[in-house]
């Protein structure tokens, strides 16, 4: 088997599954995601960063284990379960950093011990199958935790060197927190399932989740907005003093920090 | 006789940095011939420096369909100056068939056609197109003094060509002023570069490395700074751009774009030829390291 950093939980075969993408503390989101996915899939993954951005970590997290969903970890619980200064989601420029900064050390204070031990409990990855195709969950990419995979920049021959390195159909993936996929084959390809915590950069307030689901015989995704209360989780930001800047791409849906991850072509689409 | 050659091998160790994966792929297709003469350039760009040459169309093509095979992620076109390759627009084409390309540049020769030009051919591709445009200061002063006199409004002058077409190019800047790294430094650039048209503005700083020009400019390595006897770990290792790249010139492929003036760096001819782990014994080693500093955007 390849060699994946972490341990690996194979989970059997479903018809179709529903995703979380980084909470980011976006409990209210989280709950209306839950609600939306019920009866319509067989089982919900979170693909890890419960945490960051938002307000009063804890609720996430009574959240996600109150109703057992299955969950593997992403950087923001590799760090905060090693205890890390840091959250090592992987940017590159100081102001980004601060920002990171902020929120890292806003949710480690404030994340209960317990949930801290259970985040250190996650498997890295899942895999499972749809349709008869090996789908290999992760949440930056297979072979990093904080790697980014955009739109603009996972190209196809790359995605089928990733497919063959780690012995799969299907990735699925979050951390960028903008939600794409691409596949090069039907039932082949990479599908990042965007982030439930802040809006997409598209100057609305909504945010998203994903279905994965057979259609003609392979696994196909379908990307469903969330609407949920934003104005509540801005005034509950306000409240916990968390940045103005965070506050200001809640209501608006338009990102005003991490900008500078971001490749040409999703930079453009957004305002900042 | 083997335990005194033992001592001695342990004696001048470098690490060896392992190639994890071909995720980068850069191309020097301009070879070192530049408009330029800047006298910070880490290879001495000039008109006339031909240590490599201009790449063919043929000799992109060919990396480019070995690199397709091997899944590299994202390429990355420098020079010297790229546009002055006569088949660099073909080059892009064909690149961004492929993946996302980054084109390295003095911004000089962008004229309002030619960044309409790199506009259609970023619009009909999926993947983008960045360029990255050296300015090395906020004013002509500081930019034309390593530059060249005149080149800091030629230079702007690109890069509002490219922001008019609708091209947002991410300002690179060599950390030549002490205060670019810090916080308030790149503050004060990104509000010049708001100030100039730019809205939404793009800067990466990179640190000064001590070789070509360089070393006439400040000063070169001084002998401590090197990596002999150090051990990397897995970590260290993932941050060092050679890691995760390869650069092809006309004359075969070398481990990074610091050390093609470097024989002990040209790996083989083929992409294939250049994968095995490479021994850290230059002194530019040292600035990778102890920076984490990466030439990619
Ligand atoms: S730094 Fe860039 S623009 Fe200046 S001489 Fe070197 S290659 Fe040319
Ligand atoms: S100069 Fe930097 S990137 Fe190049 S081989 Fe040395 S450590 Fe690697
Ligand atoms: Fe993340």
């Amino acid at each position: 088997m390849p060699d994946l950093n972490g341990r690996t939980i194979e989970a059997g075969a479903f018809k179709s599954v529903g995703f979380i993408g980084g909470i980011y503390s976006n409990y209210l989101a989280l709950g209306k995601a839950l609600e939306l996915l019920k009866g319509r899939v067989d089982t919900v993954v979170a693909l890890g960063d419960f945490g960051a951005f938002g307000p009063h970590p804890d609720r996430t997290l009574e959240i996600l284990r109150e109703r057992e969903i299955a969950a593997i970890r992403g950087n923001y619980e590799e760090a905060l379960a090693a205890g890390a200064d840091d959250c090592r989601c992987g940017y590159t420029n100081p102001r980004d950093n601060e920002f990171a900064q902020l929120s890292y050390d806003y949710t480690k204070a404030k994340t209960s011990r317990e949930h801290v031990e259970w985040m250190g409990s996650l498997p890295a990855h899942i895999r499972l199958s749809i349709a008869g195709k090996r789908i290999l969950l992760c949440h930056g990419s297979p072979r990093r935790v904080n790697e980014f995979l955009w739109e603009s920049a996972t190209p196809e021959p790359f995605i089928k060197k990733m497919l063959d390195d780690h012995e799969t159909d299907l990735i699925v993936c979050t951390h960028t927190g903008l939600h794409w996929s691409r596949f090069i084959a039907p039932g082949r390809g990479v599908v990042n399932v965007g982030a439930l915590g802040r809006p997409a950069n598209d100057g609305t307030p909504r945010v998203w989740t994903a279905v994965i689901e057979e259609k003609e015989g392979a696994p196909a995704v379908r990307f469903l907005p969330v609407e949920y209360d934003f104005e509540r989780l801005a005034r509950e930001m306000e409240s916990e003093k968390l940045p103005p800047e965070f506050i200001e791409t809640i209501r608006t849906g338009w990102w005003t920090t991490c900008l500078e991850m971001l490749p040409a072509k999703e930079r453009a689409a957004g305002k900042f | 006789m083997e335990a005194s050659a033992e001592l001695i091998n342990t004696e001048q160790r470098y690490p060896f940095s392992p190639l994890f994966a071909l995720d980068t792929l850069w191309l020097q297709v301009a070879g070192t011939l530049c408009n330029l003469r800047c006298t910070h350039c880490f290879i001495s760009c000039s008109p006339t420096n031909h240590s490599h040459e201009m790449m063919s169309l043929e000799d992109v093509r060919r990396y480019l369909d070995e690199a397709r095979q091997m899944g590299v992620k994202e390429y990355y076109f420098t020079g010297g100056e790229p546009f002055m390759n006569k088949d660099l627009f073909a080059m892009i084409e064909l690149a961004l068939k492929q993946g996302p390309v980054s084109i390295l540049t003095n911004g000089l020769l962008i004229t309002s056609k030619t960044a309409a030009r790199l506009k259609s051919l970023s619009d009909a591709s999926d993947y983008s197109l960045e360029l990255r445009v050296s300015l090395d200061g906020y004013d002509a002063e500081t930019h034309d003094a390593v530059r060249g006199l005149g080149t800091f409004e030629k230079t702007l002058k690109g890069v509002l060509n490219l922001a008019a077409a609708g091209l947002n190019p991410v300002i690179t800047a060599v950390e030549v002023n002490d205060d670019l790294g810090a916080r308030q430094g790149r503050e004060k650039f990104l509000a010049c570069l708001k100030s100039i048209g730019l809205t939404k503005p793009r800067l990466k700083i990179l640190p000064t490395l001590r070789l070509g020009a360089e070393i006439n400019r400040t000063r070169a390595y001084e002998s401590w700074e090197s990596l002999r006897g150090r051990e990397l770990t897995k970590d260290e290792s993932l941050a060092l751009q050679c890691s995760s790249c390869r650069i092809a010139t006309s004359n075969g492929v070398y481990v990074c774009p610091l050390l093609i003036d470097s024989p002990q760096a040209r790996l083989g001819e083929t992409l294939q030829d250049s994968l095995r782990p490479f021994e850290l014994k230059h002194q530019a080693c040292f600035t990778c390291h102890a920076t984490g500093f990466s030439c990619r955007t």
